[in-house]
């Protein structure tokens, strides 16, 4: 059995998140899911894109491909379409995931590769300074929205199920155990999987809206979840499935 | 004996003899053809075809597919092909094998969509921020088309970057005779042969090409956008920077005779020398026929230019004359290799083809310089 640490690189240590971050408590849930199912690191791609929580494939020991900002699930889907016997995992950020990269999430969710996507989402930009994204709450304080968001924002698990995901989930960094065992289980189901977290910036919106201190922050974020859990799930098969089965050699490609 | 076949169909036919596995797209006038081929193909070779939801995700996912090991496809035109330019650079950066072909047509922006043009020219050289070199590969006939798509998998492979081919939509959707040879020569990816624990993606002597795993192998590897060190984790020092950099430009630059082919048409030492790529080295041919004095130079590699061969050729002209579907792309690039003579564009981008008679006119018209 592998122990969560095997997936880190911890040699890269320290990180370079803010302190009271919640970046990191997020990367050791998912570290302790793979760890849980005991997966070889050699058959798990990790796919990033660019923000605070894009980095976070810079502690891992497994295979990463850190691309483009709000395009990790195009490049995953490449990764997943090309050898399906992959355990393919997207680490976005809320300006990653669904506003940059929206057309990504809702087309990969439609399409159901087995893919799990796992977007933190803290309400806003943190690695460029603390802007507006499609997640910050109408009203939201940010460094572009001094006075308030103007706009409404995405209710991404609900957007994501309509899309036709198989496996949708939403809670909090404040429940690391929870999101540790939802990880499991999306890591597990085929078709398109999708875990959003809610988390902390506490240098950025935190500090502009929520309690003061990172540790009372996380109560904030876990308590505008509502209730936290499986939003959706439905039973599909995955791309391949269906592609082989269109095509006429629905056995010869099982895998 | 020769078949008849379009450019788009030899484009695709090529790359399946190459041995691609894997094709996104998103369809555009003049290059859906490719992808319809390749949706109809890939399946019954064990390929996938995915339709993506725009061009920035076919680029990506042309990528991961390449890094699982695939060698993989993508065809687009001009709108397209500006979406597509941040993940090349991507491509470039993280030194990933790919081809792109961007079956050119007239601009800017939408323009004349089913009218062919030359104007990407720059655009598949500076596209991108940053200095990002790669190669691109331009046909002038359906055996070319397939000949260069074959190529294009090798180039790829061999210098780990994204290989881009630009046929112009008349050399795309022309239908003329091809010769298809009983087998191709294919690809090889150079995978690494350390153990597992010693390896390093981006490790290799000064010039040279570092080996590529793929996902899933018992090689672990990162790659990132971002800048980074031998062991593919990002790192932001000026030192590995200006490695980086270097590496990347070198590796194409310094080897640039392995890659450019330049074809030469006519006398030994011409006085008029007409440079051009596409179907207007084509009709530069046609323009020159029976001139003892004149000669064409085809450019079969746009990027990266054979410049000392450029400049060796041109050495007895009196004039060098570039005829190209765009008001001036690689006109400036031949003033800057050829500094004896005069050289000049002869330049069309109404979506029409220069014809023959109009480079035959501006080289008698060029008189004096040119007799
Ligand atoms: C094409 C492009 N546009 C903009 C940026 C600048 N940028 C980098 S990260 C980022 C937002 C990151 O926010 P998020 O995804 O929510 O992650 P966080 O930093 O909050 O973890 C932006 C806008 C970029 N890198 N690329
Ligand atoms: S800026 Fe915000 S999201 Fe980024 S590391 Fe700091 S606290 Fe975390």
């Amino acid at each position: 059995m592998r122990d969560f640490r095997d997936y880190l690189a911890l040699d890269r240590l320290p990180h370079m998140w803010c302190a009271g971050c919640g970046h990191g408590i997020v990367l050791g849930a998912l570290a302790r899911a793979f760890s849980d199912l005991d997966l070889d690191p050699s058959q798990i791609v990790v796919v990033t894109g660019i923000g605070c929580w894009g980095k976070a494939d810079d502690y891992l020991r497994t295979n990463a491909l850190h691309g483009t900002h709000g395009r990790a699930l195009a490049f995953a889907t490449g990764v997943k379409g090309a050898r399906p016997s992959l355990q393919v995992v997207a680490l976005m950020g809320d300006g990653d995931g669904v506003t940059i990269g929206g057309n990504h999430l809702i087309h990969a969710a439609r399409r159901n590769l087995s893919i799990t996507g796992l977007m933190v989402n803290n309400y806003n930009y943190g690695m460029t300074g603390g802007q507006y994204s499609a997640t910050t709450p109408y009203g939201g304080l940010t460094t572009t929205s001094r006075e308030g968001c103007p706009e409404e924002a995405f209710d991404t698990c609900a957007l994501v199920a309509a899309a036709g995901a198989a496996l949708v989930a939403r809670t909090s960094a404040y429940q690391p155990a929870q999101l540790r065992a939802l990880l499991r289980q999306a890591l597990t189901t085929p078709g398109f999987s999708f875990v959003e977290v809610a988390s902390t910036c506490p240098t950025y919106f935190g500090r502009f809206n929520q309690a003061p201190g990172p540790a009372e922050q996380l109560k904030d974020v876990a308590a505008s979840v509502g209730s936290p859990g499986i939003v959706a799930k439905r039973q599909v098969d995955d791309f391949h499935a269906r592609y082989w089965r269109i095509h006429g050699k629905g056995d010869e490609h099982e895998r | 004996m020769p078949i008849l076949m379009q450019g788009n169909a030899a484009i695709a036919e090529g790359a399946l003899r190459a041995g691609v596995s894997f094709y996104a797209g998103y369809p555009i006038t003049p290059s859906s053809e490719v992808a319809e081929i390749m949706a109809r193909r890939l399946p019954g070779q064990g390929g996938i075809y995915l339709q993506m939801e725009d061009e920035l995700a076919s680029m990506a996912a042309i990528i991961g597919a390449s890094l699982a090991g695939a060698r993989s496809l993508t065809a687009t035109s001009g709108p397209g092909f500006s979406l597509m330019q941040e993940n090349l650079g991507m491509a470039v950066m993280a030194e990933v094998p790919c081809v792109i072909v961007n079956v050119q047509r007239s601009g800017p922006s939408t323009g004349l969509a089913t009218r062919p043009g030359q104007g990407d020219i720059m655009q598949a050289r500076w596209g991108r921020h940053g200095d990002a070199p790669i190669i691109a590969l331009c046909p002038s006939s359906v055996q070319d088309c397939f000949d260069q798509t074959v190529r294009a998998f090798i180039l790829a492979e061999k210098f780990r970057c994204p290989v881009v081919l630009m046929p112009d939509q008349v050399v795309a959707h022309l239908s003329e005779g091809l010769e298809l040879p009983g087998e191709v020569t294919r690809s090889e990816r150079s995978r690494p042969t350390c153990s597992p624990a010693e390896y390093q993606p981006f490790a290799a002597p000064p010039g040279e090409i570092p080996p590529l795993a793929e996902y899933g192998s018992p090689y672990v590897f990162h790659v990132t956008s971002s800048m980074h060190d031998e062991t593919g984790f990002s790192r932001s020092d000026p030192e590995t920077a200006r490695k980086k950099n270097l590496h990347l430009h070198r590796k194409l630059h310094d080897r640039v005779e392995d890659i450019a082919e330049v074809r030469y048409y006519g006398p030994d030492r011409p006085g008029v020398l007409v440079v051009a790529y596409g179907i207007t080295a084509r009709a530069a041919r046609a323009a020159v026929q029976g001139d003892e004095d004149a000669g064409v130079l085809e450019l079969a590699t746009l990027w990266p230019l054979h410049e000392r061969r450029l400049a060796e050729v041109a050495g007895s002209a009196r004039l060098v004359l570039v005829p190209e579907m765009n008001l001036g792309q690689m006109v400036h690039e031949m003033r800057r290799i050829v500094r004896h003579c005069p050289v000049h564009g002869l330049h069309r981008a109404d979506g029409e083809p220069i014809e023959p008679e109009e480079i035959a006119r501006a080289i008698r018209d060029s008189g004096g310089e040119a007799r």
